[in-house]
């Protein structure tokens, strides 16, 4: 079953080409790494999935909803690079955090009960930042933060998680212990990754399969389809390909 | 005269009771506003409500009349930043500036077409707290309730959205819609305390209580809480040392609030 699956997309933005003609499906249980060069659209087409961007051109659509009507946002878990405008004396708890992940399995008015605190409670101690409940989200150090947002994208038991070059503040013991985590959840609970990395010299690490975008799609499919590829040997050289190929 | 016997008089017991009201309001709001990096929209509100001053006076309308006049204009106004910073794609202040000075401007034109500025006109710019009848106090309770059932309402949606838009978007929050209310409850807001401090201060009310609390607070709650305890104590303690010692209420309503600010403020660099 398609979790995501997208159609034609093309985007432009104030009438440079972003995206063009993009054509994929994203199956549940996928752990895909989207990687590519600066510019190439990566973050776009994750906007694009989530709402964030208004799509003109193309269809997505979301477990079967096009994505315009789709309301079950309980279903995907999104981790931004970082916050948009982020005060580090915002006066919001670690739990407090977590707990507007659920605001997507609410209807208005959106009060949260005992079941939603036991959820909280859940995705904390998954992170292992129970213990931080009650600190505010400033006083966390980058790693730790980006674990209390980890914890509120999976509040839900999301089906789809969304990463969005999660760990780029992060220092490489945190960042595997970080990548090892989510790769749990693809493997234990069948969670379907969408993970944006701009180092495609790690990405075979982690990932089942390979979305290369430069603003259209260079090459989409399993790693091992990826690395006896010889168009790809033609795209990237040998020593591209073997480096996104490594270890994996 | 001492406390007790002035607390018997009319006038201040609905001048603190409307005072109460609206300092919570504008303590509640102003949290979400300082944090929405939205602080001037009170400002830029302030001098809507000037213009819609200026031409209620110029229509000669009654004082709880002027104060409902102003609702309307101040709310378009407040949708009109909003969209303003939406379609001509510029930043919020940027919107905020355009449809203040055209406020102003309304203002002073109209003001000058009623003759210029008279008591009354200057009545609304540095506030009369003491001056407020029971049929504006009525409406002050009101609106009070309007503005905070709306507030306990959205509190969750407005809490996401003044954490990260784009998560709140995430989680199925409709954030143009919250804003909206965000922006319209502050515009009733406004409306309200330009009788308590006037419409120059009406800005340092919606921003002193919040940014005081935001020192100590740890949790979103307390931040509010303690913001509307701050505002409170403000406006009573404003009201009563400029009863006893003849000064301005509007400006000594402010001094307190900026007094309660900068001992906060020493407080949380001294806890650390």
């Amino acid at each position: 079953m398609n979790s995501i699956s997208i159609e034609g997309l093309s985007f432009d933005y104030h009438g440079n080409e972003v995206l063009r003609d993009i054509t994929c499906d994203i199956r549940q249980g996928d752990y895909v790494g989207i990687v590519g060069p600066n510019g190439s659209g990566k973050s776009t087409l994750i906007r694009c999935i989530l709402g964030l961007n208004k799509v003109e051109h193309g269809t997505i659509t979301l477990f079967g909803v096009p994505q315009p009507a789709f309301t079950a946002w309980d279903r995907i878990g999104f981790l931004p690079q970082g916050l948009q405008l982020f005060n580090p004396n915002f006066p919001a708890t670690v739990e407090e955090v977590v707990r507007l992940g659920r605001l997507s399995k609410k209807r208005f008015p959106r009060r949260f009960d005992a079941s939603d605190g036991e959820a909280v409670e859940r995705a904390m101690d998954l992170m292992g930042i129970s213990p931080l409940g009650k600190r505010l989200i400033g006083e966390l150090s980058g790693g730790l933060r980006q674990r209390a947002l980890l914890a509120r994208a999976l509040v839900n038991d999301p089906e789809v998680l969304i990463l969005d070059e999660p760990t780029t503040a992060l220092d490489p013991d945190t960042r595997d212990s970080f990548y090892s985590t989510v790769r749990d959840l693809n493997i234990n609970r069948g969670t379907t990754i969408l993970l944006i990395t701009h180092d495609s010299s790690t990405i075979g690490l982690y990932a089942s399969k390979l979305l290369y975008l430069d603003k259209r799609i260079i090459f989409f499919g399993t790693f091992e389809e990826f690395c006896h590829s010889s168009n790809m040997t033609e795209v990237f050289g040998h020593h591209g390909q073997h480096l996104i190929c490594r270890r994996h | 005269m001492s406390f007790a016997d002035i607390i018997h008089y009319a006038f201040l017991q609905r001048a603190l009771l409307a005072g109460t009201l609206i300092a919570i309001l504008c303590s509640v709001l102003g949290v979400f506003l300082v944090l929405r990096r939205l602080s001037l929209i009170g400002d830029g509100l302030s001098h809507v409500t000037f213009g819609s001053v200026a031409l209620a006076l110029l229509l000669r309308f009654q004082s709880v009349y002027t104060s409902l006049a102003a609702i309307p204009c101040v709310l378009i106004a407040a949708i009109g930043i909003l969209k303003i910073a939406d379609k001509a794609r510029i930043y919020g202040d940027a919107a905020i500036g355009i449809v203040s000075s055209l406020g102003i401007a309304v203002g002073i034109l109209l003001a000058s077409l009623a003759g210029g500025f008279n008591v009354d006109l200057f009545s609304y710019l540095f506030g009369n707290i003491l001056s407020i009848s029971r049929a504006e106090l009525l409406v002050t309770a009101c609106l009070f309730m309007v503005v905070l059932l709306n507030v306990a309402f959205f509190y969750n949606e407005l809490l996401a959205i003044t954490f990260d838009e784009e998560l709140a978007v995430t989680s199925g929050v409709r954030v143009e819609r919250i804003n909206a209310v965000l922006v319209l409850l502050t515009a009733l807001t406004v409306v309200l305390a330009m009788k308590v401090v006037g419409i120059m201060l009406i800005s340092a009310l919606l921003i002193l209580p919040a940014v005081s609390a935001l020192q100590l607070a740890r949790g979103f709650k307390t931040a509010i809480l303690l913001s509307s305890c701050l505002g409170v104590a403000s406006v009573i303690g404003g009201v009563f040392l400029s009863f006893f010692m003849d000064l301005p209420t509007g400006a000594t309503i402010i001094i307190i609030s900026f007094l309660l600010f900068a001992t906060c403020f020493i407080l949380r660099t001294t806890r650390k």
